[in-house]
């Protein structure tokens, strides 16, 4: 916890001074981007001007839903192509830079619906996370002995993670068996494996059992401690307040507010734009998850959009229809 | 005006099917100048190593049929010089070498038109250019270009619709379209009602089958939540299932219904079309339009496109996904139904004659955008004129290797179809 | 009913010269469907491009037997090539459509007359395979004879090339796949972004299975032209990418004798249904209006499309497959 003591202190301490205010430069950042816009249709998801992010420090990305948060996590890391702008990680410019190719970078990231694989067990979901392994070239594949001995090191070091993780004792069972939270904790260990100077968690606690949550906040915190840049989405206010030493508000689209977590959480255009917002309950569910652009996207083949907003403005959206027979409630 | 149309007509589309089986083989086939039947043409048939198979000449009707002994390759010529004055073989292939499949009556076309220079002969030239106007042949195309994507886009609207409610790549969807073609056969030949009743009745019938196989089958595959892929895959041994039981009944030969069966063509402006096409056209543009403004229109229309666009957020707000899956088994089953029919007055009746244009149909959805019903309309349009006009340039057997082909060059650039969109947002 | 006719052909499909080419074809789909997850309907394309491979390059240009297995095996290396780049970034639909598109174009392109003389159109192309059974070691032996079952000598040396290659072929689908990269193919056909954002190429990784299973398929295609000492285009038709599926699942997905097993099973049922039927319908023991000769023919695509989807319906994993690990679930 000492470590963690001072990991934390050291990163409040670079951004304690700074004007909260978007887009604000920080004192050594890892991640910087500028003016990046995705329009979908007619409708601009993301138009962020500027943005910093601090290296070695935990920052939320937080705002209402359809702000934009996970198009902008999917823009960063490769898995959706921006209309405009530019980004640097390190000083690289990532932009237009294939997903694998930004993960190799250092920047790794998770999804909101966690993506653990089933039908592989869950130390070969660890050993995947490796990058550089000579087995996973075609010919050499062929020749077990080329890979054998860093085969052994990666599995070492991914049952290190497991065991850290606490799935140690899970390492031979299918992913698939894990429980919801089991599968976070192992999509994030599976990240570790590639040896990140950055890790992408959207969403971490989405859908994860209660007596969980602190143990993933450990590993959040241990994330930094280790040296690691963390930047996460995140609705749990608690949460964000309680582990983030930075918070990034976006409101449609862009960069609304920035800030410690305190003076953000106090900010009047935060409590507009976001909590306000998201207690009133303007949160669309899906099948008990929260959807967001990017994944309605993923779910694939659907293009007859504003069908469903078209029925809900012209009717008062009504509870689900009990009888089989009554195929839709005329509106009152 | 010339004949280059009907021939294009009788022309088998889509693709070979793969097996084939029939009995009694025999070419065969009519000729006919400008609509008007020519008779007393030679026709000579002899085996690939030159011994004479037998030989013919056309009668009144300008027909001629050749027994052969058994499936193979012949080498077919029909004898110039026993054609009438000033008309010529327009393609200038006056021998041609089709083959015979097991059991096959082959159809061996000789398209007639004005004689072109090439024969030398002083002729009363009622055209100047030599052979065929190639603005009348373009027509002619144009056309049959449009009747076919007509009937493409029936099914391809069905496809379209159960993809976008469902997800699912119906492989058996061909299988629709054949059932609306042998339910009017048996109707309309062995029980004998008028053409247009046994195609109202099959179309019925398409219908009640595509809201039961929902409801019976894929409707119960849902629920046990089978995957996409699992569900695709059982739709082609569906497909094979179902193809090879009508080759059973059936049999393997393509055959025509009773009525309307060789209708002079009418001239409409530079268009030489049979009534009973252009009556087709009409119905089947209709039952498009019907359908496609219910879908924009109708509050069951903007119900099935919520369905489409997001199944569980349209549960949720009140909608009956089942109900609305169902409804657009049910048109999905009428119109595949409704294209048979057509395609049976078009060319014939044949097992596989669903299954030979399904490729054609997905390359028409998926140029459309999957799951857009003006997509998959503009999409088999697309491809319609296409396989016709690509013929001017390409040999007749590969048109349906240019309409794929485009498929494919599309995809690479405009994966998400001309009307599909690239991306959304909820 | 010739019961020991009928049991003879029975018996020689469990390691016949089909079950070989079937086996092939489908350890190759197995490498694509099974365990990257791709949908390539177009199969039969890639044993197709194996035959004519060695039909053109032998039978039209004259040349030698070896030139032919390379242009075989490199046309099937192309052809996955183009199937792949347009298709393998797109939704997995589209490979299915893209594949079964291009096997029948192929196809077409076999039958078209105005090639024929090079493909001999609708004829295919006879009179190629002598420099193979030149090498026969078996030829003017006896071959073998075990009472019901026998086969020549040219018979005996199609079925040992043939089984070397099955086997030699599942041993590198074995190797591979207990190799990382094979564990990178796994996860793609789980989750490909999760692979993504993992740091590994999916896309590369993905034509490398094509291409994989692609020339597995053209080992097929030569087998099968090998054996029959022709090629002919409708062989080549969408029904035998279906066939292969069907043992795939049959043998169990994602399994590396799977197919070998699943194409035994498959063709022995198959011949046995096949002549119990013709048997039968030439003995007139089914009255005609039940069924003729050539109703009997129809019989079995009628049970390989029933086989299939009850298979998929009711036994995912195949007969030996384990239900945890096959992507065909009733999830």
């Amino acid at each position: 916890m000492d470590a963690d003591r001072a990991a934390r202190s050291r990163a409040v301490e670079a951004l304690a001074g700074l004007p909260c205010e978007p887009g604000v430069p920080k004192p050594d950042p890892i991640l910087i981007a500028d003016n990046v816009v995705r329009r979908f249709g007619g409708l601009t998801a993301v138009d962020v001007k500027h943005v910093e992010v601090q290296r070695g420090s935990i920052t939320a990305l937080i705002g209402p839903n359809g702000a934009g948060k996970t198009t902008f996590f999917n823009l960063l890391t490769g898995f959706d192509a921006p209309d405009e702008g530019s980004w640097t990680f390190n000083g690289r410019s990532l932009s237009g830079v294939a997903a694998h190719k930004v993960a190799r970078a250092g920047m790794v990231r998770t999804f909101q619906l966690t993506k653990a694989l089933s039908k592989l067990k869950v130390i070969d979901n660890m050993r995947l996370g490796a990058t550089g392994q000579r087995g996973e070239t075609f010919w050499r594949a062929l020749l077990p002995g080329t890979w054998k001995q860093q085969e052994a090191e990666v599995t070492a070091r991914a049952e290190d993670l497991l065991t850290r993780f606490k799935l140690i004792a899970k390492k031979d069972d299918f992913a698939g068996s894990l429980s919801g939270g089991q599968r976070k904790l192992l999509e994030m260990a599976r990240a570790l494996m590639v040896q990140p100077e950055m890790v992408m968690l959207d969403e971490p606690m989405a859908g994860v059992n209660p007596a969980l949550t602190q143990s993933l906040l450990g590993h959040v915190k241990q994330l930094r401690e280790d040296g690691m840049t963390v930047l996460f989405v995140e609705h749990d206010m608690d949460m964000v307040h309680d582990i983030s030493d930075w918070i990034i508000v976006m409101g449609q689209g862009g960069v609304i507010a920035e800030g410690t977590p305190d003076k953000v959480m106090a900010d009047p255009r935060v409590i507009d734009a976001y909590l306000g917002a998201h207690h009133d309950g303007a949160v669309k569910t899906v099948g008990g998850e929260e959807v967001d652009a990017g994944d309605l996207e993923e779910s694939g083949g659907v293009t007859l959009i504003g069908a469903v907003d078209e029925l809900s403005q012209d009717d008062v959206p009504s509870p689900p229809v009990s009888g089989d027979d009554d195929f839709r409630k005329e509106p009152a | 005006m010339l004949t280059a149309f009907l021939a294009c007509l009788m022309l088998s589309f889509g693709l070979g099917a793969t097996s084939a089986w029939a009995e009694g083989e025999a070419l065969q086939g009519t000729l006919t100048n400008n609509g008007a039947p020519v008779a007393g043409v030679k026709i000579k048939a002899s085996t690939q190593d030159g011994a004479p198979a037998g030989e013919d000449t056309s009668d009144e009707q300008g027909k001629w049929s050749i027994p052969v002994t058994g499936p193979g390759t012949y080498k077919v010529e029909l004898d110039i010089a026993s054609l009438p004055a000033g008309v010529g073989v327009t393609n200038n292939r006056p021998t041609l070498t089709p083959t015979v499949a097991e059991g096959q009556a082959r159809n061996v076309l000789f398209p007639l038109g004005s004689a072109g220079g090439t024969t030398g002969d002083g002729q009363p030239g009622t055209k100047d250019s030599g052979g065929p106007s190639s603005f009348d042949r373009f027509a002619d195309l144009l056309y049959s270009g449009i009747h076919f994507s007509l009937i493409i886009a029936l099914a391809a609207l069905g496809i379209s619709l159960i993809f976008g409610t469902t997800g699912l790549t119906n492989f058996a969807h061909g299988e629709m379209v054949t059932l609306g073609g042998l339910l009017t056969f048996l109707f309309n030949v062995t029980i004998g009602m008028p053409l247009v009743l046994a195609g109202v009745i099959s179309v019925v019938i398409g219908a009640a089958l595509g809201y039961f196989q929902d409801r019976a089958f894929w409707g119960w595959l849902r629920k046990r939540r089978t995957n996409l892929v699992t569900t695709m895959i059982i739709s082609i041994g569906l497909s094979l299932l179902v193809r090879y039981v009508y080759l059973y009944f059936f049999g393997g030969e393509s055959r025509n219904y009773a009525d309307y069966n060789a209708q002079a063509g009418v001239q409409y402006g530079p268009f030489l079309i049979a009534p009973k096409n252009l009556i087709c056209d009409v119905i089947a543009l209709v039952a498009l339009a019907g359908v496609s403004f219910a879908l924009v229109g109708t509050r069951l229309g903007k119900a099935t496109r919520a369905v489409a666009d997001n199944p569980a957020l349209a549960a949720a707000s009140g909608i009956n996904v089942d109900r609305i899956i169902r409804l657009v088994w049910t048109i999905g089953g009428a119109l595949a139904a409704l294209s048979g029919v057509i395609l049976g007055t078009f060319q014939g009746v044949g097992f596989g004659m669903g299954f030979q244009i399904l490729l054609l149909i997905f390359a028409a959805v998926t140029l459309g955008g999957f799951g857009t019903a003006w997509g998959a309309l503009l999409g088999s349009l697309v491809i319609g004129l296409f396989i016709q006009i690509s013929t001017l340039w390409i040999p007749t057997e590969l048109k349906s290797v240019g309409a794929l082909a485009v498929l494919i060059v599309i995809l690479l650039f405009r994966p998400q179809g001309i009307l599909g969109r690239r991306a959304r947002i909820g | 009913m010739n019961w020991s006719s009928i049991f003879s052909v029975s018996l020689e499909a469990i390691i016949g010269s089909t079950t070989i080419a079937y086996a092939l074809a489908a350890i190759g789909l197995n490498v694509h469907f099974g365990y990257t997850g791709l949908l390539n309907f177009g199969q039969s394309a890639f044993l197709g491009v194996g035959a004519y491979g060695i039909a053109i390059t032998v039978a039209t240009f004259s040349q030698s037997l070896w030139l032919g297995v390379a242009i075989g095996l490199a046309a099937a290396v192309i052809l996955a090539l183009l199937l792949g780049i347009p298709t393998l970034r797109l939704r997995a639909d589209y490979l299915a459509i893209v594949t079964i598109a291009a096997a029948e174009i192929i196809r077409l392109f076999y039958r078209a007359t105005d090639l024929r003389k090079w493909t001999g159109a609708s004829d295919g192309l006879q009179s190629f395979s002598q420099d193979f059974y030149d090498l026969n070691p078996f030829a003017g032996s006896k071959g073998i004879d075990l009472g019901l079952i026998t086969f020549t000598d040219r018979e005996l040396w199609i079925l040992v090339v043939g089984w070397t290659l099955v086997l030699l072929s599942c041993l590198v689908v074995y190797l591979l796949m207990s190799s990382p990269w094979g564990r990178v193919l796994k996860a793609i056909r789980e989750d490909e972004d999760a692979v993504r954002s993992l740091g590994k190429n999916v896309f590369s990784y993905k034509m490398q299975s094509l291409v994989l299973g692609g020339v597995i398929g053209a080992l097929g295609g030569f087998v099968f032209a090998l054996d029959r000492a022709a090629v002919q285009p409708d062989t080549y038709g969408t029904e035998f990418t279906f066939f292969a599926y069907t043992i795939v699942i049959l043998g169990g997905a994602a399994r590396v004798f799977g197919p070998v097993v699943g194409s035994m099973i498959f063709w022995v049922l198959l011949v046995f249904i096949d002549s119990t039927l013709s048997e039968a319908s030439n003995n007139k023991v089914f009255p005609e209006w039940f069924m003729t000769t050539s109703q009997a023919g129809s019989v079995r695509y009628i049970l390989v499309g029933l086989g299939l989807i009850l298979l998929l319906i009711y036994r995912p994993q195949g007969i030996f497959g384990d239900k945890r690990e096959v992507m065909l679930d009733g999830r």
